[in-house]
């Protein structure tokens, strides 16, 4: 069946980016004449140029997941995974506009090490700290690196979408087998510059900092916030009359998959916590300084929210089948997800003087606007439902 | 009082599946199933409860939160104050991180083991109970359909028999159990 967007979903997210605009421009308008302006707006752009990306990044790897492991269950919402990772064109557009205008200006205060003062030596600014990371992390690597990991995510991401659209074709299983054999590829890469990219993005707005399970904690937060997203997206669908093969077997495995992911983040935030909290070493307990001394109630609100939330709300088997709980649940950790970007970027940057005013709010409902809108264009590019995908029949037969 | 029970064997578990339905539109209580492995889907045909297991991993598991929670206060803060890394060590709170994974494993230890102990309990298969099920080869590839003629009043023996024949068993037999 195909996907047509109904007028109410294109008029709500006009909306949501008209009000996303009014509100940003209310936000600098009255911020004019702060000093830290243009680090804020180039912060908020990080933010959710980041938190979106990072949703559709978050598609792609779970699409190359599930061909990977060769799993017949989600052939019936294949489609609607391959529509929220068809943001991420649009996301590295996002990213790379902001991270581009960051570089040229000279990091912004954001990217301390974009600066040119913190790495000569004599100027008063001079970090023997930074200038010791400056093999790794100045522009032009930076830029390498990133150029790297925006080309190999979109030729994946289009391999995974032609092929699937060949599929709908001519049918068989060896465009299967080249799709088991590309993801494992996929996965191997991103394995890497999931950790890596996580580093470059934002773990080195903390220049000082260092951590070596960011990469991981990253990883899951933004694979919650996909899971999420892809919960309320065919939940949504469904709810529209749409997707007919997809009944509540498929919603409680996806309502698995974002129980059990909140559960990694959980575990990754806690670990990460308990081991600096533990080792009590100046270097690295800065970084929950500045979050515990500015940003209290926000970060532990945020890890009780993402993580006390789907545990006892989604724990049992019924309300992992209910749509209404599923949507509750859905929207306010994805809430909290955004949070803690937020916060990663806004402690770093902006420190005790970050806070959520109307910019923050503007930015993120235009950004959420237009991903809602290019995933639902995404979706009306193809049958909501693969027509020779080879595990359909057992999708269609799933039963938990 | 003994008891007259039918056992028909099936070598299939979808034929042993569609006989079920078939039995059980017709009225027939099927008492039990007998299977090597789970069969995926029998559960509603037959009108098998839902299981009460998970009530008890939660009891379990917060026995455990709680039984972890007061050792560890008694052990390390009470009893003999331990030095956690040069930290405060006067009340549990101020050291809660360091407790949390002892907690979890103790809870995940009590949930489990307090659920498999209930279940081998629950089904009378602790080692050393005797077999339960009507027949060895049920543990290895036949599956067999239990009925007792006490929960099918409305039918004979005959109709029974007649009606199991139809759903493609390869053998049927009869038995007085206690």
């Amino acid at each position: 069946m195909e996907f047509k967007v109904s007028n109410k979903a294109n008029r709500l997210t006009l909306i949501l980016m008209i009000v996303g605009v009014l509100f940003t421009t209310i936000g600098i308008v009255s911020n004019i004449g702060e000093h830290n302006l243009v680090q804020r707006i180039m912060a908020n752009g990080l933010i959710n140029g980041f938190f979106f990306f990072a949703i559709g990044l978050g598609a792609l790897f779970f699409l190359a997941l599930q061909y990977a492991t060769e799993t017949g269950w989600y052939a019936s919402v294949k489609r609607v995974i391959e529509g929220v990772a068809g943001f991420l064109p649009y996301g590295m557009g996002l990213l790379g506009a902001v991270l581009l205008i960051i570089t040229f200006l000279d990091g912004a205060h954001i990217y301390l090490w974009m600066d040119k003062a913190y790495t000569t030596p004599g100027n008063h600014h001079y970090d023997e700290i930074i200038d010791g990371k400056s093999a790794y992390l100045n522009p032009i690597f930076f830029w390498i690196r990133t150029i790297v990991y925006f080309t190999v995510y979109f030729l994946f991401w289009k391999g995974f979408r032609n092929r699937s659209l060949e599929e709908d074709r001519v049918g068989g299983t060896e465009i299967h087998f080249k799709n088991y054999r590309k993801s494992a590829t996929f996965l191997v890469l991103f394995a890497v510059f999931s950790s890596s990219s996580a580093w470059d993005w934002i773990m080195s707005i903390d220049v000082h900092w260092f951590s070596t399970l960011f990469g991981w904690y990253t990883f899951a937060g933004m694979w919650c916030s996909t899971m999420t997203v892809l919960v309320l997206l065919t939940l949504y669908l469904k709810k529209q009359g749409y997707l007919p093969k997809v009944n509540e077997n498929h919603i409680h495995d996806l309502g698995k998959w974002t129980f059990a992911i909140s559960f990694l983040w959980s575990y990754m935030w806690f670990s990460q916590f308990m081991l600096i909290w533990y080792a009590n070493l100046g270097e690295e307990v800065v970084y929950y300084m500045t979050r515990i001394d500015h940003f209290k109630f926000m970060y532990f609100g945020m890890f009780l929210i993402n993580f006390a939330f789907p545990m006892l709300l989604l724990m049992s088997r019924d309300a992992k089948r209910h749509a209404g709980v599923l949507t509750i649940v859905g929207v306010i950790i994805i809430i909290g997800h955004w949070f803690d970007v937020y916060i990663m970027i806004s402690a770093g940057s902006l420190g005790a003087k970050a806070k959520v005013g109307f910019m923050e709010v503007g930015m993120a409902l235009l950004a959420a606007g237009f991903f809602i809108r290019m995933i639902l264009k995404n979706l009306t590019k193809a049958p909501l439902t693969p027509v020779n995908h080879p595990f359909l029949d057992e999708s269609i037969h799933h039963e938990v | 009082m003994a008891e007259k029970v039918i056992y028909a064997m099936y070598d299939d578990d979808d034929v042993l599946k569609d006989g079920a339905k078939l039995l059980v539109s017709k009225g027939v209580k099927v008492s039990d199933v007998f299977s090597p492995f789970p069969i995926h889907g029998i559960d509603p045909i037959i009108g098998v409860k839902n299981t009460r297991l998970g009530i008890m991993a939660f009891l379990y598991g917060i026995t455990g939160t709680l039984l972890a929670t007061i050792g560890m206060r008694y052990i390390m803060i009470v009893d003999w104050p331990m030095n956690i890394g040069g930290k405060p060590n006067e009340t549990y709170l101020d050291n809660i991180l360091a407790f949390i994974p002892v907690t979890f494993e103790f809870t995940v230890l009590c949930a489990a083991h307090g659920m498999a102990i209930t279940y081998l309990l629950r089904n009378k298969t602790l080692p050393g109970m005797p077999a339960q099920n009507p027949d060895p080869r049920t543990t290895d590839d036949k599956f067999v359909i239990e009925l007792k003629l006490s929960e099918n009043t409305q039918f004979t023996e005959d109709e029974l028999n007649s009606m199991l024949k139809q759903t493609g068993i390869i053998e049927i037999d009869q038995k007085e159990i206690n």
